[in-house]
């Protein structure tokens, strides 16, 4: 029985610290951003406009992986970018997460008419398409960084709700529950001390894979043009640029497709080792 | 022996949702300090009399009329929250599948003193000297490390022998024993056994033992409750229902007990007359507990 999970688990263990070391470095760019960007994000210089990454002939010394059409420096936008996706990530997966954990917890423990009432409107959520959603939404509450955070965390909640809730149910199935009944404890006790530990290695996994799915939305809603003000640098809005100017200048629109590729593909392996380590059966 | 029973079970019935019966009017009285089984083939509802005494019988299953008492408070006339306190108190569970009853996630020490630091008020370090007392007790060398495990580091031998230190730990007088041995080989069947009886002699707990083995019983217990579906069909002292059986079911089952000597020859069903009896004998208990239900 330990065998083969032995070995998923250093499988796991590589993939861990991949994406782990590339999420600290995009987050230590991000934080430092002042500190790290060659150049101004904003400052436009038609002088030095589509200027070719550093291995092109033609490359200007400073500016890394090239300019934009308007002579903006990317790199320097992409780690200003960094900021607005990291801030989204945080904060709108933790807010999906300790609602939808809270409430899936509650359901699958308690069952019943509580269970009812989560599980409908779960259902109900789930029939909106997820982006026409968030557009709707941010439409409705106006463009800006609080409107995308609001967003994100309002329609994915579900996400955490559904998988906590099968979790708790089949957590409360198991006799230490029932053991923990007969000593004495009440319900809710039991819930928070003994089932969610038990619970808590997926919903650690699902809050990283989530902060990568709330890096895509954002940039969904960048592209679109529903994020926040256009002057400031996002992947999403560096991408519909980008797209623009395809032929011109190719780098505009792939390197903030690498940044967010990387970034999401992190988040979830980063999300999957940290369980396999949280989970004490498969220590 | 004699005086006020520890467990106090009158006239016990319970039913599924649908109706159909689980437990037809079970009494069962055991004194304190003795052994009783419960024996009976699976679904006889053997299991189904310990979980309503624990108070943790599934929302499926209701009883219908009848007392559970214990130490002469009445649980079944008792709010919620006081009778969960009663049984937190007086009773403990040794579960039969010591892989499931604890907590995969938490470290064996705190799932031990839980009780007694929560529910009983003890401090830490008494809770914990005691703890590190019936672990000696369940013959566990390296109680450290036991203490500091989590339970997927420990055989299932050893988690049984976790389940029966922190059951025999609060001192409780009634312990509710659902077929202890039942998910463990057999070799470690017989040190579970003699250690759930020394461990009995030492504290004078009254269990009750449910199983479904009757070497079991021959071994543990002063008296026997034989159950078929839902209904107690013979009541003795250990030693009289071995010598002499007197239910047509009783004296089957023993027949049915495989033995060592001749394994395949011993393997009997049990016969076709003894089970049309028993369900007259049923449909007539339901016949008058439907007249005066």
């Amino acid at each position: 029985m330990a065998e083969p999970r032995l070995r998923a688990h250093t499988g796991w263990n590589a993939r861990l610290w991949l994406a782990g070391g590339w999420l600290l470095l995009a987050l230590l760019a991000a934080l430092f951003a002042p500190l790290i960007a060659p150049q101004d994000p904003l400052m436009q210089d038609l002088m030095f406009e589509r200027l070719p990454p550093f291995w092109h002939q033609g490359a200007e010394p400073g500016y890394w992986l090239g300019t934009d059409s308007l002579g903006r420096d990317l790199l320097s936008r992409l780690i200003y970018g960094g900021r607005v996706a990291f801030v989204v990530a945080f904060i709108a997966a933790t807010a999906a997460c300790l609602v939808g954990s809270a409430l899936g917890l509650i359901a699958g423990y308690y069952g019943g008419w509580a269970d009812r009432i989560v599980s409908r409107i779960v259902d109900i959520w789930m029939a909106f398409p997820p982006v026409l959603f968030a557009i709707l939404l941010v439409a409705v509450l106006g463009t800006g960084l609080t409107s995308v955070i609001i967003a994100i965390a309002v329609i994915d909640w579900t996400r955490f709700c559904r998988v906590v809730r099968a979790e708790a149910m089949s957590q409360s199935r198991m006799d230490y529950v029932e053991n923990a009944r007969t000593a004495g404890f009440g319900r809710f006790a039991i819930m928070l001390r003994e089932v969610l530990p038990n619970v808590l290695p997926s919903i650690v996994a699902l809050l990283s894979l989530e902060m990568g799915i709330a890096v895509i939305v954002e940039a969904i809603l960048s592209f679109v043009n529903l994020s926040i003000s256009t002057d400031d640098p996002t992947w999403g809005g560096i991408i519909a640029e980008g797209r623009l100017s395809i032929h011109q200048a190719w780098w505009v629109l792939v390197f903030p497709l690498i940044a967010l590729f990387l970034t999401v593909l992190s988040f979830s392996q980063f999300g999957e080792g940290l369980k396999a380590r949280f989970d004490p059966v498969l220590r | 022996m004699t005086g006020a029973p520890c467990l106090d079970i009158f006239n016990l019935s319970a039913t599924l949702a649908n109706g159909s019966r689980v437990l037809r009017s079970v009494s069962l009285a055991v004194a304190p300090g003795e052994v009783r089984a419960l024996v009976g083939e699976s679904g006889a509802g053997k299991s189904m009399i310990g979980k309503a005494v624990l108070g943790v019988l599934p929302p499926s299953v209701h009883i219908v009329e009848g007392r559970i008492t214990l130490e002469g408070a009445d649980l079944t006339g008792m709010p919620p929250k006081q009778r969960r306190a009663q049984i937190g108190a007086k009773t403990a569970l040794i579960p039969q599948d010591p892989l499931t009853a604890l907590n995969p996630s938490r470290r064996i020490g705190p799932q031990m003193t839980d009780r007694l630091v929560k529910i009983l008020g003890w401090d830490a370090a008494r809770a914990d000297t005691r703890i590190r007392h019936l672990l000696d007790e369940v013959q566990i060398r390296e109680p450290e490390r036991v203490i500091r495990a989590y339970p997927h580091e420990l055989s299932g031998g050893m988690r049984q022998r976790v389940l029966i230190a922190a059951a025999f730990a609060a001192e409780p007088r009634l312990i509710v024993a659902d077929e202890p041995t039942t998910a463990l080989d057999v070799t470690v069947q017989k040190q579970i056994l003699r250690l759930i009886a020394a461990l009995q002699r030492e504290h004078g707990t009254a269990i009750l033992f449910v199983t479904h083995d009757l070497g079991v019983v021959a071994k543990i217990s002063q008296k026997v409750s034989v159950l078929y579906a839902g209904k107690i069909v013979e009541e003795a002292d250990t030693h009289a229902l071995f010598a002499a059986p007197k239910h047509a079911y009783t004296r089957a089952l023993m027949a049915a007990t495989p033995k060592y000597t001749d394994p395949l020859a011993s393997l009997k069903p049990v016969d076709e007359a003894v089970l049309a009896g028993l369900s007259a004998e049923i449909a007539e208990a339901d016949g008058t507990w439907r007249a005066h239900g």
